[in-house]
């Protein structure tokens, strides 16, 4: 009845069904009406999560830990539930970017590197094919049990039979050759597969249908109910055992792992990636899976425990294999049709994951190992071929009998070391290895080329150390002696206890130091130089999202010409004009023929390329075609050092800012000099006014005084008409020394400059007050006046300065004993560098009087305005007369011909007037000529 | 008995056109030419009226003007402030130290001794 035949016919039927299903969705995706383009079939597709090992191994890992199987399906729900956002930057990114497989995402994060593509994929290869031997040996299982019916018989071990009577050989190369059918019929720009998926999605039902069916022939038909099982199980102390939760800490730390591994596997695993990211038609789809995903694994996982229990209560001792508890309880029951079912089941479970993880890796096998080395080697010519899209196809095919070849080979070699359950988590660990530099970059933008590889290379190493040769080991294949005594015999090197490390299970264990040194290397080696040019542009598009949508990707350019045939050598050339088409409608344009060679275009040609070839591969080619302009050291600059540019900018801000309080003291200070001005002018015309009203008053008093009274004596008369005389007199004189202190001050004052002999100017104006002195009769000596000493001045403002300083002597020396004496010399002033004379020299003019002296506190004061020398007025005849602005108006004429003007006096002793002035070169011929009539 | 009047001022023109014509309406008459001197004479000769300058030598009008209102004895003199210093805040600073009358030069000689006489009348 279920003879060999029957179910080898039932496995092809299946298996037809499954191809039409695919051959219909591809032809419906042609005409443009996708079958897939909904979000029920993109969930139900994700289901591919769920091989062969939930399949048998859920029921036999929980016979062997109670509920210990759930944490595989928990991470998933996690993921799903909670950080769907992660998801779905992913596929928002990978769509952007026409990712192709999660070594492609890889790559292309980290600068498109093909070293880095390369890598991802031998790791992906070697972890994952274990997990394919897993699916191998389940189908060759279920096939043998199956076909012993009604005997319950299990198969015998792995490698135990002749390779050529193995039927896990015959399974493998049914899965190859039905895999090329699916996967590589043709290449896609966006190597997207409808009809897979399609198929996919349809097998995710029937093994959810088969195990729920067996779930309830097994409750319902075998016994009263759940109820019943778990009454009967309680009753059985062996089995009852697996009713509780862990029963050691270590348990609960193997629960996180396995969480944790599982949440990264359904994210990174080849096959998951495909599915969620590459084969995704809607991001939107992704709202609905995030609930209906975890229903499907809530619902695949709802008889596990029941079906459990069952078979151990049913199959006491070790006689069956707790793995094959799903098929063997319908054949003890003689239920041949369900038998079969779930045996379809199991066969849908391996197939959808064996297609979809084989297609994948093949595709990166192609891309990012077999190509990059092809297009490397001259000798091939690939470069110049004209049409690679055969190639590309023929590779893949090879691709995918290698990798199932090899699965086949690991299953012969390492199957039954093993639980099924075991050979899953393995290829979990390896996966998980992709997180750091798959999560970091999304989310961080420092991660570099170097970091990257570094981080997987060292994951990956230790991954392999502390897992995957153990496994070769414990199967024989290798001595086993470094898992007991550690490498080279050294303790701290033992795989599984690496370190020292003890008390976590082999996973556990694996992961820790796996992941430890890859987050390290990948954050350490990252953090050691900044991002370069391309790194930091994937980064931004990778992690910035939207915003990078405005960087150029090339700054070269190309025309239609060369992009055009170098698509058509991938994509074949018709896809190629088709899609060259296409692109030329979008941008407005009538035809390829209009297509300008710019950025755009070559973006576009390289986006293209990429989703045939891979990212890194398809930027080669790009580039060889490309005539890329040279990035200016500037612009290098602008665009890696932006810090510098906000440093300059600061320092700018900073000099400007302290430009401005420069300016605001200087203001400040010539505001204050402004109001101080102000205040002296005030001041200026409150004393002028002052000065000029007491001579006002005194003539206006004496002239009413006259006026009123014209019978005053003549005497008396006379006398006033003199005050009045002499006050008008005083009045025009300071009215004229103000204005030309005025003139002096501002500066209008004219000069006339010439070579003037001192001793002449002296005796001028002595002579000019020869009467004066006379009338008081004072004495006044010139003897040591001689001539010659010549200065640079104006002769009669010279003058000026010499009647005002004899007249002020006059005034102050007593009548009759006074004596007034004039001084000049010439003096050695080094001090003073004077153009043309080797000594600099100045000539001095000194005024002496016997007079009262000054006080040394008004010495200085005399020389301001109005301001006349005091402690002389005791007698009311004593008042001065005088402006006051004899001797400022003065030292303002000596000081404009660089000279100084000052006073020595002691109180009681008489006072002598000073200047000085540079003396002039220049004989007395010369300065008698220029110095005018006496 | 007639009105003694203090002339206070360090101008001597000024000094004799004032003196002539306090004299000339009858009035005794002293002279002061610095501040000191005007206060050491205030108080012996006792005016009945001070004519004051306010720029002068060792102490100025204001000064003297306030010392003079210090003393008991002098509370009956009266005060005229007369000066060439016509700024406001100067008036404003003699009246209110006790001068009675601020008077600024060049001054009509008949309103002066209008003033002097209606002070004293």
């Amino acid at each position: 009845m279920l003879q060999s035949w029957v179910i080898v016919l039932a496995s092809f039927f299946y298996l037809g069904i499954l191809f039409a299903i695919a051959w219909y969705a591809d032809r419906r995706a042609d005409t443009g009406r996708s079958l897939i383009a909904n979000p029920v079939v993109y969930s139900l597709s994700l289901g591919v999560y769920c091989t062969t090992w939930t399949f048998y191994g859920s029921v036999g890992r929980a016979a062997a830990s109670g509920i210990g199987f759930l944490p595989i399906y928990l991470g998933p729900t996690l993921l799903f539930a909670l950080a769907g956002f992660i998801l779905h930057k992913m596929i928002r990114v990978a769509k952007a970017n026409r990712i192709t497989s999660i070594a492609d995402f890889v790559a292309s994060r980290y600068g498109k590197s093909q070293l880095l593509g390369g890598l991802v994929t031998v790791i992906a290869v070697v972890g994952v094919i274990p997990y394919i031997a897993l699916q191998l040996k389940a189908v060759s299982n279920s096939f043998a049990i199956l076909a012993s019916y009604p005997d319950i018989i299990m198969p015998a071990k792995a490698g135990a039979v002749p390779i050529f009577q193995d039927s896990a050989l015959y399974v493998a190369m049914i899965l190859a050759a039905f895999t090329i059918l699916f996967g590589t019929r043709h290449l896609d720009a966006t190597e997207r597969h409808e009809g897979m998926v399609a198929a996919i999605a349809v097998e995710s039902m029937v093994k959810l249908a088969a195990f729920l069916a067996v779930g309830i022939f097994v409750v319902w038909g075998m016994h009263d109910g759940a109820g019943d099982i778990f009454a009967q199980a309680a009753a059985v102390p062996e089995v009852a055992r697996r009713l509780t939760t862990a029963d050691s800490p270590a348990a609960y730390g193997t629960w996180g792992t396995l969480i944790f591994l599982s949440l990264f596997a359904s994210l990174l695993l080849p096959r998951q990636f495909q599915i969620a990211v590459v084969e995704n038609v809607d991001e939107s789809h992704l709202r609905r899976a995030v609930w209906m995903f975890p229903l499907y694994l809530f619902l695949i996982n709802l008889f596990v425990l029941p079906v459990a229990l069952a078979g151990m209560l049913h199959f006491p001792g070790a006689g069956v294999d707790a793995d094959t508890f799903v098929l063997t309880l319908p054949m003890a029951h003689q239920q041949e049709g369900l038998a079969l079912f779930v045996y379809i089941g199991g066969l849908s479970a391996a197939t959808g994951m064996v297609i979809v993880e084989t297609i994948a890796l093949s595709t990166m096998v192609c891309n990012d190992l077999v190509m990059p080395a092809l297009l490397r080697l001259p000798m091939l010519g690939l470069a110049t071929r004209a049409d690679l899209s055969g190639l590309l196809l023929e590779i893949r095919r090879w691709a995918i009998a290698v990798i199932l070849g090899l699965g086949y080979l690991y299953f012969r070699v390492a199957g039954e070391a093993y639980a099924l359950v075991s050979i899953g988590l393995i290829s979990f660990a390896a996966v998980a290895q992709f997180a750091p530099v798959v999560i970091g970059g999304l989310f961080w933008k420092g991660g570099t080329r170097d970091g990257a590889l570094a981080g997987l290379a060292g994951g990956f190493v230790l991954w392999a150390y502390t897992l995957l040769l153990p496994s070769f080991a414990k199967s024989g294949w290798l001595p086993d002696g470094f898992i007991a005594h550690g490498l080279f015999g050294i303790e701290f090197l033992r795989p599984q206890h690496l370190f020292g490390l003890t008390g976590l299970d082999e996973i556990t264990h694996c992961l820790v130091w796996s992941l430890l040194v890859n987050l390290g290397a990948y954050i350490g080696v990252s953090l050691q130089r900044v991002p370069n040019l391309r790194e930091a542009r994937q980064a931004t598009l990778f992690v910035g999202g939207a915003e990078a949508a405005g960087i150029p990707g090339w700054r070269g350019s190309a025309g239609v010409t060369d992009l055009l045939p170098l698509a058509g050598r991938f994509l074949g050339l018709e896809r190629a004009h088709e899609a060259f088409a296409r692109h030329a409608r979008q941008r407005g344009l009538r035809g390829i023929e209009e297509l300008p060679p710019d950025t755009r275009l070559v973006n576009f040609a390289e986006t293209l390329l990429a989703g045939a070839i891979g990212s890194a591969s398809a930027r080669a080619m790009v580039a060889s075609v490309v005539t890329e302009e040279p990035l200016g050291i500037d612009e290098v600059m602008n665009i890696l050092d932006e810090a510098s540019q906000v440093r300059a900018y600061t320092r700018e801000l900073e000099q400007k800012s302290l430009e401005l309080t420069r300016a605001t003291a200087e203001l400040r200070e010539a505001n204050a000099r402004l109001q101080q001005l102000d205040r002296m002018k005030d001041d200026f015309i409150s004393t002028v006014t002052h000065e000029l009203r007491t001579p006002l008053t005194s003539i206006r008093a004496f002239s009413e005084m006259l006026q009123e009274d014209p019978k005053i004596d003549l005497a008396q008369r006379a006398r006033f008409l003199g005050i009045i005389v002499s006050e008008a007199v005083r009045l025009s004189r300071l009215i004229n020394q103000i204005l030309d202190l005025a003139k002096l001050e501002s500066g209008r004052a004219e000069w006339t400059v010439t070579a003037v002999d001192v001793a002449e100017v002296i005796r001028e104006a002595a002579e000019s007050l020869t009467v004066l002195f006379a009338e008081k009769h004072v004495a006044l000596d010139l003897d040591a006046c001689e001539d010659g000493l010549i200065v640079l001045a104006d002769r009669d403002r010279l003058m000026q300065v010499m009647v005002n300083l004899l007249s002020n002597a006059l005034k102050f020396v007593p009548a009759d004993s006074g004596r007034v004496r004039v001084g000049l010399a010439a003096l050695c002033v080094p001090e003073i560098p004077l153009r043309g004379q080797v000594t600099p020299q100045e000539v001095r003019v000194s005024v002496t009087d016997n007079g009262p002296g000054i006080q040394a506190e008004d010495q200085d004061v005399i020389f301001d305005k109005f301001r006349q020398g005091a402690g002389t007025a005791d007698v009311l005849t004593d008042k001065p007369q005088g402006t006051g602005l004899g001797l400022p108006i003065s030292r303002q004429i000596i000081e404009y011909f660089n000279g100084r003007l000052w006073v020595e006096s002691t109180p009681g002793a008489g006072a002598c007037f000073v200047f000085a002035l540079p003396r002039q070169a220049g004989d007395n011929d010369a300065s008698k000529s220029t110095g005018g009539v006496p | 008995m007639s009105h003694r009047i203090l002339i206070v001022d360090d101008e001597p023109n000024i000094v004799i056109s004032l003196e002539y014509l306090m004299k000339k309406e009858g009035f005794q008459v002293a002279v002061a030419t610095d501040g000191e001197t005007a206060l050491q004479l205030a108080s012996e000769f006792v005016p009945d009226l001070i004519l004051l300058d306010v720029m002068m030598p060792k102490k100025s009008g204001f000064e003297v003007c306030q010392a003079l209102r210090a003393a008991p004895e002098l509370v009956a003199t009266k005060i005229i402030m007369l000066t060439a210093k016509g700024r406001e805040t100067e008036v404003t600073k003699g009246l209110a130290l006790g001068a009675d009358v601020y008077i600024t030069k060049p001054f009509s000689t008949k309103d002066l001794v209008l003033q002097i006489k209606s002070l004293l009348g």
